[in-house]
């Protein structure tokens, strides 16, 4: 099937503002699907709320878009009902890790067979540019007019911590490397994060003075180095992008499975 | 020689004006300079002799706005 058989044509172009890497985001997560040549009927997206959480109405899979924070939590109850489907949830960084922050380090420590990608531009754009929980510390934000104090989360040691089974990183920037990302992390078996630094040019990049898509791009490019690079050990500042954590560990679907087995048997 | 034969050798680049926004991530990245924006913002393929087929402009557009096709 070709890339544009998996979009809702009739909802483009999109709502996203020029340059926003959330339309890179899924750009490569067509291409992701497409290189595992799986059918639409196969595949059920699941988001929230937020600039990142519109994706799921330009696909067409199967989709829901549900409420702030809680995309991981419906998941996981359509995964439960219907083990043989790939859940694919994309969230922002907001909606994963502040509203949805206990349903996200839950979903990794059950290790249930879903695939999450944190967009992550730093930023509520949708509601105008507010500081969120991956802002960091010095970010200029509508909420912090003389800049945050906040530290932010790193989402590949959250996920680790928390028991994701897969976890990676990559940005807009490197696109070739974002789509073969997302397909491993479509088919590994068991929770799998996927963190992708994308621009908000409207709210980060102006208010931080960071230039447009482009400028933003460039600094993902010039910020971030393959994991265990020599570079990185140079300069500890740069941001690791590759695959962080592939392990093999009891999938929830599959445990519970053997659960219903034991309790049919009776006594 | 056999090698220039395997790669794959643009037919047109397929810009979608409608969908476009003139990001201009396309122009800024394409390894070739082979692509610009017109004075309505929409990007159009200037120099698309200078074309390798890369794709990297459709795979970074964000607006799903570009599609290289080849022979």
């Amino acid at each position: 099937m070709a890339v544009k058989d998996f979009i809702r044509e009739r909802f483009f172009p999109h709502i996203w503002c020029a340059g926003c890497g959330h339309g890179i985001v899924l750009n490569s997560l067509l291409r992701a699907v497409e290189s595992l040549g799986m059918s639409k009927n196969e595949i059920v997206m699941v988001s929230g709320i937020g600039c990142s959480s519109r994706i799921s109405g330009y696909l067409d899979f199967h989709t829901l878009h549900t409420i702030h924070g809680r995309a991981l939590a419906f998941a996981t109850g359509v995964k439960l009902s219907r083990p043989e489907l790939n859940l694919i949830v994309p969230m922002g960084d907001g909606d994963a890790l502040a509203i949805g922050g206990n349903h996200f380090i839950h979903a990794a420590r059950r290790n249930i067979d879903i695939t999450a990608i944190v967009m992550n531009n730093r930023i509520y754009g949708m509601t105008g540019g507010q500081f969120s929980p991956l802002s960091g510390c010095g970010i200029m934000a509508t909420t912090a007019p003389y800049a945050t104090v906040d530290q932010g989360f790193d989402v590949v040691e959250l996920s680790r911590a928390a028991g994701a089974t897969f976890v990676a990183r990559s940005t807009t920037y490197h696109v070739q490397q974002l789509t073969k990302l997302l397909r491993e992390a479509i088919l590994h078996e068991g929770f799998s994060v996927v963190e992708v630094l994308t621009q908000c040019p409207t709210y980060f990049g102006r208010r931080n003075k960071q230039g447009g898509a482009v400028e933003m791009m460039n600094w993902f490019k010039d910020h971030t180095t393959p994991v265990g690079s020599k570079a990185k050990a140079e300069n500890p500042d740069l941001i690791e992008r590759g695959i962080f954590v592939q392990k093999d560990l009891p999938e929830y679907c599959k445990a519970y499975d053997q659960v219903i087995e034991r309790a049919q048997k009776g006594k | 020689m056999v090698e220039a034969q395997n790669k794959p050798k643009l037919k047109e680049h397929r810009i979608n004006r409608a969908w476009c926004k003139g990001c201009g991530i396309c122009v800024a990245f394409c390894p070739k300079n082979v692509l610009e924006l017109d004075e309505t913002d929409k990007a159009v393929a200037a120099r698309p002799e200078d074309c390798i087929a890369c794709k990297l402009c459709e795979l970074r557009c964000p607006d799903l706005a570009i599609d290289i096709i080849t022979e």
